[in-house]
């Protein structure tokens, strides 16, 4: 379980915050979806987690222990990270890549190849592919190889920013399927920043809505889409629902013609 | 000179070893100091801005100008650790070279290495920590490896340039490729100009090649490649080392000179006699002037051939001048007490600067006096070698006939009197010496004031050679062995046009014109 409390993040000593009291519980095996406008501070949220970025106040624990108390390079790799540049090493062949968090944490040679290989079908790439550099693959293709590289040493918590954002919408929507089925069969805890109500509705288990650094909404899909108190969260959630009741509506005109 | 070109190929082992040493050695150190300098610096704008700043602005310093500092610099270091901890280093050849070329090195790699960290993409970093890199790690398997392509940029620009400048190490007594440069130079010796031009030109294309190798090896991810190249520099800078060490040139006596023919001609004759005693010799060739009297002092040098009036004035400062038994007696007890040198003895002549025209423009002027020459001298332009200008005899000239010429002109004492042939300049400051006083068919002007202090030509040894009984044995029979005569038709026939000799062909023929041999 991850478990945020009264965390608070500033880039400018104090001026303004990017993220602003925030307490948050995570339970394990939960898929949570992060959303926001830009400037919400929703990946400062995240990057806390990890400790990419390390806040003014507040704690973040993972199955109660202190992330401070872990050094940072062992906590992450133990946690997966994908994000929207992918961020693929270009020097390192695509098997390298994958298998770079293993070998960190100094796995013997045997177990990394097969780890690498298990990975690779699982993210529905050839094995071919595994020889190749990070240049030579589609960005869909980089991005498997991305998530295929956060999953690699077998993390319990997956944290995503943006993961599908700079993908076409046919690439998005297939990745974003395999993203949801990896975190069922794996059991993992995943938290994924987007700015796609759509994405957070069809992937997540709860959402949790950010403005100006603070969250504004928390809650599972259904519950939001019946309605909230606050205007603008109202507003976004009227989106989905808006454009799932028109291509309802489009497909029953059809239906009706024919 | 009877073949210039197998002269040349006979010093080349020589010559090219000292230059890929002194190359390599200044390239290894200035990688050695970049390296970490481009790692402290990169996620630092506040050390980053200095740190190229200071490169940038070292580069800007003329290359020779940065060489003949570190001379004093170390030679004042030196002193100062011997006298703390007893302990004297070589202030002169190799290690204000190295120095001098290793600062030079430093600013290409270091340049190229921050624009490439700067440049790889945020991402990559960020991804690099979220894999759980370790700072270090991040460094050593990624930002290196990423930047390694463009630093090898840098490295390779680094070697072209420190190849190049690593000729202008001759000059501080460090044997190079620049001593055909140099010596060519001054004895107009076309052949070993070029030669030595050549020579670094190959050097450097080669050097480069190999590295562009390795560079190759490192961007396409073929580590054979990169390990070839290596393994093919290493071997040329081993074989390099290799060379001084058959040659066994370490210990034994090392014979200066500076930077013209006569001194060049008497360098040979000392190194040959001292090299009959069975010693090793070692021979440093076209240093400065005041540069070679300190390299003795500081027993950098064991021997050498100075003139009276560049002793007393330029190295010992005195003003006006004695008569030239009573200078020389003073120069003797001065020289001893002050430095430990040993003035062993006057050759027997005197290689005083005088003034130089054609024969046909002072005879038409009727000029035979300097004092003549001041009526015309506002019309004239005066040439004269690279230290004339700066010595006091100049000043003396000057006030004392009232000289205001029209332009000074500074050349390489081989330019010098093709300047005056051609006439770019019209009057020179000429040495009586020189052997092209006759051949150009100049006329002398006299010095009816005698303001030019006599210029006694006297082997002075270093205070540790001063010791060395089979040293003194071997030179002592030059004492008062050299008339004028002799020693300007030495220099003629290694400056002439014609039938041009080397300076260890006229060093043998003036050897058994005075009976030496």
């Amino acid at each position: 379980m991850i478990a945020l409390r009264g965390v608070c993040k500033t880039f400018d000593g104090g001026a303004s915050y990017a993220v602003r009291d925030v307490s948050l519980e995570v339970p394990a095996r939960t898929f949570v979806a992060v959303v926001g406008d830009s400037g919400s501070g929703k990946t400062t949220l995240l990057k806390t987690i990890n400790r990419l970025i390390e806040p003014e106040a507040g704690e973040v624990r993972i199955d109660g222990e202190p992330v401070r108390s872990v050094p940072p390079h062992e906590l992450r790799r133990r946690i997966g990270y994908v994000f929207q540049g992918v961020g693929l090493f270009p020097h390192l062949s695509i098997a390298e890549n994958i298998g770079i968090t293993p070998q960190l944490a100094g796995w013997p040679g045997d177990a990394i190849r097969a780890r690498v290989e298990e990975l690779i079908d699982l993210v529905c790439l050839p094995r071919t592919y595994l020889a190749r550099m990070p240049a030579e693959l589609s960005g869909g293709q980089r991005q498997r190889v991305g998530i295929a590289r956060a999953l690699a040493a077998r993390p319990a918590i997956v944290l995503m920013d943006e993961p599908f954002g700079a993908l076409d919408p046919v690439t998005r929507d297939a990745l974003g399927g395999e993203c949801r089925r990896l975190h069922e069969s794996m059991q993992l805890t995943t938290v994924m920043v987007t700015h796609d109500i759509l994405e957070a509705v069809l992937l997540a288990d709860r959402i949790v809505v950010m403005r100006r650094g603070r969250v504004v909404a928390d809650g599972e899909p259904h519950e939001l889409l019946a309605g909230h108190p606050d205007p603008a969260v109202s507003t976004l959630m009227d989106m989905p629902r808006r454009q799932a009741a028109r291509v309802r509506s489009l497909l029953e005109e059809r239906a009706a013609r024919e | 000179m009877s073949d210039p070109l197998h002269s040349a190929l006979a010093v080349l082992p020589d010559y090219l070893s000292q230059h890929v040493l002194l190359s390599a050695a200044a390239l290894a150190l200035g990688i050695a100091l970049s390296v970490p300098l481009l790692i402290a610096a990169r996620h630092s704008a506040r050390l980053r801005w200095p740190v190229l700043a200071a490169a940038s602005l070292i580069q800007t310093v003329p290359s020779i100008a940065l060489l003949a500092l570190f001379y004093p610099l170390l030679l004042g270091l030196s002193r100062l650790t011997d006298r703390l901890f007893g302990v004297r280093f070589q202030a002169l050849g190799f290690l204000p070279s190295l120095l001098a070329l290793t600062l030079y090195s430093i600013l290409p790699i270091l340049r190229n290495g921050v624009t490439a960290v700067l440049n790889l993409d945020p991402a990559i970093l960020q991804a690099a920590h979220g894999v759980g890199m370790t700072s270090r790690q991040r460094l050593l398997r990624v930002e290196l490896p990423l930047a390694a392509p463009m630093l090898m940029a840098g490295v390779r620009t680094s070697a072209v340039w420190v190849i190049g400048t690593a000729t202008l190490a001759t000059p501080v007594g460090q044997t190079s490729l620049g001593n055909y440069i140099f010596t060519g130079l001054q004895l107009a010796n076309w052949v070993w100009v070029l030669f030595g031009c050549a020579a670094a030109v190959v050097l450097a294309l080669v050097t480069d090649q190999l590295l562009a190798l390795i560079e190759f090896g490192l961007a396409r991810r073929r580590p054979r490649l990169a390990w070839l190249g290596l393994c093919l520099l290493v071997a040329g800078v081993a074989a390099a080392a290799a060379v001084p060490l058959t040659a066994s040139r370490r210990a034994g006596f090392v014979v200066g000179a500076k930077n013209f023919t006569e001194q060049y001609i008497l360098a040979a004759l000392i190194a040959s006699r001292l090299r009959a005693t069975g010693h090793p010799v070692t021979e440093r060739t076209g240093l400065g002037s005041t540069l070679a009297f300190q390299a003795l002092a500081a027993n950098e040098l064991s021997v050498y051939v100075d003139y009276t009036g560049t002793l007393w004035h330029d190295d010992l400062h005195h003003g006006s001048d004695p008569p030239r038994a009573k200078m020389l007696s003073a120069l003797r007890t001065q020289l001893r007490r002050r430095y430990g040198i040993v003035l062993l003895g006057p050759l027997g002549y005197e290689n005083a600067y005088v003034l130089a025209m054609r024969r046909r423009q002072a005879a038409a002027l009727g000029i035979r006096t300097i004092g003549d020459l001041a009526r015309f001298a506002p019309q004239f332009a005066l040439g004269g070698d690279l230290e004339f200008f700066a010595r006091p005899v100049w000043h003396d000239l000057k006030r004392r006939y009232g000289l205001h010429f029209r332009a000074l002109r500074q050349y390489e004492p081989a330019f010098m009197y093709h300047a005056l042939m051609s006439g770019a300049v019209n009057v020179i400051a000429a040495f009586s010496s020189d052997g092209r006083i006759a051949e150009d068919h100049l006329v002398v002007l006299k010095d009816p004031l005698h303001v030019i202090p006599p210029y006694d030509a006297v082997i002075l040894l270093s205070p540790r050679a001063a010791h060395d009984p089979a040293l003194r044995r071997a030179l002592e029979p030059l004492i008062d062995h050299i008339p004028i005569g002799l020693m300007r038709h030495a220099n003629f026939m290694a400056d002439r046009r014609h039938d041009k000799r080397t300076p260890r062909q006229a060093e043998r023929w003036l050897a058994h014109a005075a009976h030496l041999r």
